[in-house]
C-alpha cells in the first residue's frame, strides 16, 4: 500500500479515443503507454517516478484487462534485465526508475540490452533527479545514453509533448533495434495538464506467444564474436537508421523567427524555462512565437548532423543550453561544426553557468547575457527595480532569520528512538563510525541527532563499513555500525552487505530498520512487508533471511519504541565477544503509512460506539524549564516551543502540539536520560464501559476531595498575609 | 499596514497569472494548488500546477507553482506556453503557510514591491535550530513582519493555523479563504467555495475556515492579535506587596510581585517573606547607583525567585496534583463530555531526590545505611509512571506534595539557601565595583535549572564559570562572562564552554 492512493486517477487511464485527459504527467505516460500496446511494465520506486510505480500498482486491473504484465522490481537492474524480453520477441517493454541513481543500478543489464540490441520497442523512463528538491549526487543520465548507445529522449514538458514522445520512442527503438530512454525531470512529473487520448491497445504479439513459441538467436547474445559485431552494427546500422528516423519523423522541433542571424538550441525540457526567459526580454508572447529562431531537441542523443547544419547555416552564433555538466551537447557541437568549417559561434556554458539547476533567473541571465551581444538594442540591461531599496531592506532585515527546513523523521517515526538510544550509548560508550544506507534513517546525519559518517548507495551500508575489519594484534576497540533499511536490505543489502561481512569474518554492528515499506520512497511494499498482500509475496522475515546467509548473531527487536531494550541490545552489540557480524533487526511499522491505515479506522470505531483509547502527550508548562534536551534527544515534528507562562523565565517552554500520535518515545526519552517530570501521557477513553464509568467515579470523588483540600491548604500557607 | 498597487499586476496585456504557494509537509500545500487549477479551469481559465515534492514532504518545505491564463485570450490554433518555475520578480501572488516559510519566498526573490502580493500566516512552525536551542533559540519574529511588509507590494497576514484549528480544518483552506477575501483573482467568491464542494473531502469544515479566511482577508473582520498565555495571577500576600512597595522602586515591582508570588506558591508567606530580605541589600545598592534602569536589581530579583523556588520532588508533586492541572489537560486534549481522561506521568526520581526531600535527619541515616541504600538505588534505577487520575498515583503524589511542611529541614534546603547566600554576597560585592559585571554574575545563576542530568549539567556549568571569575576583573569582564553564558548555552557537551575557558586557565 503506498503513501499515496491513486485508485481515483486511474479511471483516466481507461479513456478512448477523443477524450480528454486532465491529470500529472505521471499519469499521461501510463496512459501512453497502454495507448502504445506495451506488453510488460517493471520499474524500482523513488522521486520522481515513484508516483508512476505506485500508478501502475493502483491500475493492477486495467493492466490486465490489457493482457500487461506489472511488476515491482527487487531493483532498478532487476527492471532493466526485464527489458531482456524485448530482445527476441518483438514484445513492447517499459521500465521506470530515478536517475542517475537507478541507473548506476541498471547499468549492468543496459549495457548488455544495448549490446545486443532489442526487437520489440524497449523504453527506459528515467526520472531525471536534478536540481531543487534532488536527494542524489548531481549527475546527468546523459552519460549513460552516450557510453551505451541509448538514445535519449527529452521532450518538451507539456503533456501532449511527452505522450507523443512516449509513442514514437517505441517506434524510433524499434527502428533502429535500440533502446530509448525517456528523461523526464522532478517538475515534469508533476506537472498537470490535458491532452487528447487514444484508444489503449492490446498488444498484437502476447508474452503467452513468445513463452509458447520461443526463439533464440546467437547473434543477439553478448559473448565474442557476436559483441565485436554488435558494436559494428550500433555504429554503422543502428545509429543511423536512428537519425534517419528522427529526421523523418521531426521528433526535433525548429521554430522560426525574425532574428535570424542568431539561433537558440536547447534541451526539450529547458523549452519553457528558455521561452519564459524570451518572454521576460520582450522576445516572445506567451503562445511560444519567438523573435529568436529556436531548435528544440526533444532528443538528445544521438544529435542530426544535418539539422544542426541547417539550423547554423546564415546565423552567427547560437547559444546551447544544455542543464548540467559536462556539456556534452556542446562538445559535440563545436567538432562537427569545426569538421564542417562553419563559423557560427557557439556559446553554452560561457554564458550560462556550467553546473546547477537551470531556473528561470539562470536562463533569464543567460539568454539576455546572448541575445545582448548580437542584438544589444533590443534587450536593456536588466532595469532598475523601483521597489530596489525596499527589497534590499527586507533582505537585511531577513539575514539569520530564515533557517533550512531539511527533511527529517515524520511525528511518531519508529526510527527516532533507534538513534536516541545510539546517542544515549554514545554517552556511555563512546563514538564510533557509523556507516548510513540510503534511506529516511539517513536524516540521522543532520540535527538533532549528527549521527552518521557516509552514505554509499542502496543496500550499501554494512559495505561501506567493511573496510573497518582488523583482526589481531591492530583490532580497535570500537566496532563500526552501518545502519541500513529493510528498502535497501532487500533491493541489494542482504548479499552486498551482510553476506560480504559474514564471508570476510566482520565483526561490525549492522542495524536494519524493518519498519514494513520501503519508506523512504514513498511506501510501498517490500519482502517483508508486515501485512498480507493479494498480490505479491509479503511477510517475509529479515531475521530468517540474515540467519540464512550466515549470521549467527542475530537480535530481532519487536517494538523500536522500548528505548532501554534498544540500548541494551546495542551496547550488547558493541561489546560482545561472539565472532562474527552483529546484526540488529529493529522493527516497528513506519508511522506514516500506520497512521494512514488506521486513523479511518479509529474514527470509524470511535462513531460506531466503541470503547477507544487515544494516546496524546503533553508537557506541563509550569515544571517545563525551557531547556529543551528532550526535543534535542528526539526532535519530533510534535515537540515544538511556547512562550514560557511564568513571567519570571525567558526560554520558552516545550509544547506538545496536537498532530502527536502517541508513540510514547517522548515520555521513554524523559525516563532514560533522566530529562524531567514534565512529559505526561493523556489517554483519552471514547465510548467508556461501565467498568470504566464506575471507575471513574470514585476516582474523581477521592481526588475531587483531596483536591480540594489541597487548594485550602495553599491558600492557607498564602493566607500568612491577613495574620 | 498594507499598500494598494496601482493596478493589478497581471492586467497587463496577456500574461498568465503566476502564484506560489510555500507550504510544510501535511499542511495541505497540493490540496491547495489543486483547487486553484481546478477552480481555474471552470471559470474561463487553462491552468498548470506543478511542484517539486521529493523528500520534502517528510517535514520539509515544498513550492508548487501555479500559472493560469483566460481563454478568451488564446486565439485559434494558439497555446499558451507556461512555466513550471517562478522566476524571481514575476510573481503575482505569494501564499505562505507561516511566516518563516513567507520570508524565504521573500529571499529566493519571489516577492517583489512591485508586483507581488503576499498572503501569509502569522504563526510559526519553528525550525530545528530554534526548538534544539538550549536557552532561547527563537527568530526575531518582527524582522520577519518587516521584512514581509518592505518586501511586498501589498501584505496580508494573520494566524490563519488558528483560525484552521478553530473550524476543525486545515491552514490550506483558510489560505484560500484569504485569497479570495482579498480579491486577487478573477473569481467571486461563489467560484472559490464551489470548488472546494467539488472537491468533495471535508467539504463542511473547509467551507468553514475559507470563510473565516475570507472574513479576516477581506476587512469583514479584524483579527485580535492572539492573547499570550495569561501568567500565573499574582496573588501573594498584601502586605508583603506594600512593603515591596516601599522599598523597591516601581519599575521593579512587576518582576517583584511575581517572585513574591511564586514563593508562596512554592512555600509559603513566610518564604516571600524572606526573598524580600534578601533583596534589600540590593534595594540599597541600587538606590546608591541611582541607575535609571535598575539592571542588577531587576536580574537579582528575577534571578533569586528562581533560585529559591528550585525544583524538587515536592514542588513537582505540588503543581501536578492541581486541579487546575488537571482542567488544563483536559483543554489540551480537547476532552469531550462522555470522554474520560487518564493523565500518566513520566517520572525518574534518583536516591539523591529522595534523600534530599527528606527531613534531613532521615536523608542523613538513608545515606548511611549501606543496605537501605542500595535498596533505594535499585528501585529508582527505571523511570517511574506514575497514573495521577488513579487514587494510588494521586494519593502517592499528595503525600509527597505534603512533605512541603518539613521542607525547611531538608538537605536540599540547606544546601540550596548556602549557594545562594554565597552566590548573592558575590554579586553584591562585584556590584560595588563593576555594576555590568554583577548583572552578568546574576543573570549567570539562570543556567542552573531543571532536573537530573540537566541540573548537573547546569550547575556544572556554573561553578566552572564562577572558578575562573577572578580571572576577569577588567573592563571586558562583563562581555566575558555573557561570553561564556552563551557558550554554555551552545552545546550539551559544554565543547565550547570548554574552549572559551581554556583561554582563561592560566
Amino acid at each position: 500500500m503506498a503513501e499515496r492512493s491513486f485508485k481515483e486517477e486511474v479511471k483516466s487511464l481507461r479513456l478512448g479515443a477523443g477524450q480528454e485527459f486532465h491529470g500529472e504527467g505521471i499519469l499521461a505516460i501510463t496512459k501512453a503507454l497502454l495507448e502504445s500496446g506495451v506488453s510488460y511494465v517493471g520499474g524500482y520506486q523513488g522521486a520522481p517516478i515513484s508516483h508512476l510505480m505506485d500508478v501502475l500498482a493502483d491500475a493492477e486491473d486495467v493492466l490486465e484487462s490489457l493482457g500487461v504484465h506489472f511488476e515491482s522490481s527487487a531493483s532498478e537492474a532487476t527492471a532493466a534485465a526485464m527489458l531482456a524480453a524485448s530482445v527476441n520477441y518483438p514484445l513492447r517493454g517499459a521500465v521506470t526508475f530515478k536517475s542517475t541513481v537507478g541507473t548506476n543500478v541498471a547499468s549492468d543489464a543496459l549495457a548488455n540490452l544495448a549490446s545486443g540490441g532489442v526487437t520489440g520497442g524497449a523504453l527506459i523512463i528515467v526520472g531525471e533527479d536534478y536540481g531543487e528538491g534532488s536527494s542524489i549526487m548531481q549527475e546527468r543520465s546523459h552519460a549513460f545514453a552516450m557510453k551505451s548507445q541509448i538514445w535519449l529522449m527529452d521532450p518538451r514538458p507539456n503533456l501532449p509533448k511527452i505522450v507523443d514522445c512516449v509513442r514514437k520512442g517505441f517506434e524510433l527503438s524499434e527502428a533502429s533495434n535500440t533502446p530509448v530512454m525517456l528523461e523526464v525531470r522532478i517538475r515534469t512529473c508533476h506537472v498537470t495538464g490535458q491532452f487528447t487520448a487514444s484508444n489503449n491497445i492490446r498488444p498484437g504479439f502476447t508474452l503467452k506467444d513468445a513463452l509458447d513459441n520461443p526463439v533464440r538467436d546467437t547473434n543477439r547474445i553478448v559473448l565474442p564474436p557476436a559483441s565485436y559485431l554488435h558494436e559494428k552494427e550500433k555504429l554503422e546500422v543502428r545509429w543511423p537508421a536512428a537519425t534517419r528516423f528522427i529526421r523523418e519523423h521531426q521528433l526535433n522541433e525548429f521554430f522560426d523567427g525574425d532574428l535570424a542571424d542568431i539561433g537558440i538550441v536547447m534541451q526539450g525540457g529547458m523549452y519553457n524555462t528558455t521561452l519564459r526567459a524570451l518572454e521576460l526580454a520582450g522576445l516572445a508572447d506567451p503562445f511560444g512565437n519567438s523573435r529568436v529562431p529556436l531548435y528544440v531537441l526533444n532528443v538528445t542523443y544521438p544529435l542530426v548532423d544535418e539539422e544542426f547544419l541547417a539550423f547554423t547555416q546564415g546565423k552567427k552564433a547560437i547559444l546551447i543550453v544544455e542543464e548540467g555538466a559536462p556539456d556534452y551537447i556542446e562538445q559535440s557541437v563545436s567538432t562537427l561544426l569545426r569538421r564542417h568549417d562553419i563559423q557560427t559561434k557557439i556559446h553554452g556554458k560561457d554564458l550560462l553557468p556550467m553546473g546547477g539547476e537551470y531556473t528561470g533567473l539562470v536562463l533569464k541571465a543567460g539568454v539576455g547575457a546572448f541575445i545582448r551581444t548580437y542584438h544589444p538594442a533590443l534587450v536593456a540591461p536588466a532595469p532598475l527595480n523601483s521597489g530596489d531599496n525596499r527589497l534590499k531592506s527586507a533582505l537585511a532585515a531577513l539575514d539569520g532569520q530564515v533557517h533550512g527546513r531539511p527533511p527529517s523523521f515524520c511525528t511518531g517515526c519508529p526510527e527516532r528512538p533507534i538513534f536516541t538510544a545510539m546517542k544515549l550509548v554514545e554517552r556511555e560508550l563512546g563514538t564510533h563510525h557509523v556507516a548510513c544506507d540510503i534511506g529516511c534513517h539517513l536524516f540521522s546525519i543532520l540535527p538533532p541527532f549528527n549521527i552518521g559518517a557516509t552514505t554509499m548507495g542502496y543496500g550499501l551500508g554494512g559495505a561501506s563499513a567493511s573496510a573497518f575489519n582488523i583482526k589481531g594484534e591492530n583490532k580497535a576497540s570500537k566496532r563500526a555500525i552501518s545502519i541500513m533499511g529493510d528498502g535497501g536490505f532487500w533491493h541489494n543489502g542482504l548479499l552486498s552487505s551482510v553476506g560480504n561481512a559474514v564471508f570476510n569474518k566482520s565483526d561490525n554492528v549492522m542495524i536494519i530498520v524493518d519498519n514494513g515499506y520501503s519508506a523512504a520512497t514513498g511506501g510501498q511494499d517490500i519482502l517483508s512487508s508486515h501485512h498480507k498482500h493479494d498480490t505479491r509475496s509479503t511477510q517475509n522475515s529479515i531475521e530468517k533471511a540474515v540467519r540464512g546467509v550466515g549470521v549467527e548473531w542475530v537480535k530481532t527487536l519487536t517494538r523500536t519504541y522500548d528505548l532501554k531494550a534498544m540500548m541494551r541490545t546495542l551496547k550488547e552489540a558493541l561489546t560482545s565477544t561472539e565472532p562474527g557480524p552483529k546484526v540488529i533487526v529493529a522493527q516497528s511499522e513506519c508511522m506514516l503509512n500506520k497512521q494512514r491505515r488506521e486513523r479511518p479506522l479509529v474514527n470509524k470505531a470511535i462513531q460506531d460506539g466503541k470503547r477507544v483509547v487515544r494516546d496524546k502527550f503533553g508537557v506541563d508548562p509550569d515544571t517545563c524549564t525551557g531547556d529543551h534536551s528532550c526535543i534535542r534527544l528526539s526532535g519530533c515534528p510534535s515537540l515544538t516551543l511556547a512562550p514560557n507562562p511564568n513571567p519570571l523565565r525567558r526560554e520558552p517552554v516545550t509544547k506538545v502540539i496536537n498532530s502527536c500520535v502517541g508513540c510514547g518515545h517522548c515520555g521513554e526519552v524523559s525516563h532514560a536520560a533522566v530529562l524531567c517530570p514534565s512529559f505526561y501521557k493523556a489517554s483519552v477513553i471514547n465510548n467508556p464501559d461501565n467498568k470504566d464509568t464506575f471507575k471513574q467515579r470514585w476516582r474523581q470523588r477521592v481526588i475531587g476531595l483531596l483536591q480540594r483540600r489541597h487548594a485550602r491548604r495553599l491558600a492557607l500557607t498564602a493566607a500568612g498575609q491577613a495574620s | 499596514m498594507n499598500q494598494t498597487v496601482s493596478t493589478p499586476a497581471f492586467s497587463t496585456p496577456v500574461r498568465s497569472i503566476r502564484i506560489a504557494v510555500l507550504a510544510m509537509g501535511g499542511e495541505g500545500g497540493g490540496v491547495l494548488a489543486n483547487w486553484l487549477i481546478d477552480m481555474a479551469r471552470a471559470n474561463g481559465h487553462t491552468a498548470q500546477m506543478t511542484s517539486v515534492p521529493g523528500v520534502a514532504q517528510r517535514t520539509g518545505a515544498t513550492i508548487y507553482y501555479i500559472e493560469m491564463f483566460p481563454v478568451s485570450r488564446i486565439g485559434a490554433g494558439q497555446k499558451p506556453v507556461l512555466a513550471l518555475m517562478p522566476v524571481p520578480g514575476d510573481v503575482d501572488i505569494v501564499l505562505a503557510s507561516e511566516l518563516m516559510e513567507a520570508g524565504r519566498a521573500i529571499q529566493r526573490g519571489f516577492v517583489t514591491p512591485d508586483r507581488t502580493s503576499l498572503i501569509a500566516s502569522s504563526h510559526r512552525v519553528f525550525s530545528m535550530t530554534e526548538r534544539v536551542a538550549m536557552a532561547d533559540g527563537r527568530v526575531d519574529e518582527q524582522a520577519l513582519l518587516t521584512a514581509c511588509r518592505a518586501a511586498a507590494s501589498r501584505f496580508i497576514s494573520f494566524d490563519m493555523m488558528r483560525m484552521a484549528e478553530q473550524s476543525g480544518s486545515v491552514i490550506s483552506a483558510v489560505m484560500f479563504g484569504a485569497l479570495a477575501g482579498v480579491g486577487l483573482l478573477p473569481f467571486n467568491r461563489e467560484a472559490f467555495e464551489q470548488t472546494i464542494r467539488e472537491g468533495g473531502v471535508g467539504v463542511q469544515a473547509s467551507l468553514r475556515a475559507f470563510a473565516s479566511g475570507f472574513a479576516a482577508a477581506s476587512g469583514e473582520l479584524i483579527v485580535p492579535p492572539p492573547e499570550p498565555d495569561a501568567p500565573a495571577k499574582p496573588d501573594p500576600a498584601l502586605a508583603l506587596q506594600q512593603a515591596a512597595r516601599e522599598s523597591f522602586p516601581a519599575a521593579t515591582l512587576e518582576i517583584i510581585t511575581a517572585g513574591l508570588a511564586q514563593c508562596v506558591d512554592w512555600q509559603d508567606i513566610d518564604y516571600a517573606r524572606l526573598y524580600l530580605e534578601r533583596l534589600q541589600p540590593f534595594a540599597r545598592f541600587d538606590k546608591t547607583s541611582g541607575d535609571p534602569q535598575h539592571r542588577v536589581l531587576l536580574e537579582v530579583a528575577r534571578q533569586l525567585a528562581l533560585a529559591m523556588t528550585y525544583e524538587d520532588t515536592i514542588r513537582v508533586a505540588d503543581l501536578k496534583i492541581r486541579a487546575g492541572r488537571f482542567e488544563r489537560v483536559a483543554q489540551e486534549v480537547a476532552l469531550k463530555d462522555g470522554q474520560i481522561l487518564e493523565i500518566r506521568e513520566y517520572l525518574h526520581p534518583r536516591l539523591q531526590e529522595i534523600v534530599e526531600t527528606l527531613p534531613a535527619f532521615l536523608g542523613k541515616f538513608i545515606v548511611s545505611t549501606g543496605w537501605l541504600k542500595a535498596l533505594i538505588e535499585r528501585m529508582t534505577s527505571e523511570g517511574k509512571t506514575v497514573e495521577t487520575t488513579s487514587i494510588r498515583g494521586f494519593v502517592m503524589l499528595y503525600l509527597v506534595a505534603g512533605l512541603k511542611r518539613w521542607r525547611r529541614s531538608n538537605l536540599r534546603y540547606a544546601h540550596e539557601g548556602r549557594t545562594i547566600q554565597h552566590w548573592l554576597d558575590l554579586v553584591l560585592d562585584t556590584a560595588q565595583r563593576d555594576p555590568a559585571l554583577a548583572v552578568e554574575m546574576a543573570e549567570l545563576r539562570g543556567l542552573v535549572k531543571g532536573y537530573g542530568d540537566t541540573h548537573a549539567r547546569g550547575t556544572d556549568h556554573f561553578n566552572r564559570i564562577c572558578a575562573v571569575l577572578p580571572r576577569l576583573e577588567g573592563p571586558q569582564a562583563s562581555e566575558s562572562v555573557q561570553a561564556l553564558r552563551k557558550a554554555a548555552n551552545a552545546d550539551e557537551s559544554g565543547a565550547a564552554l570548554s574552549a572559551l575557558l581554556a583561554r582563561y586557565d592560566a
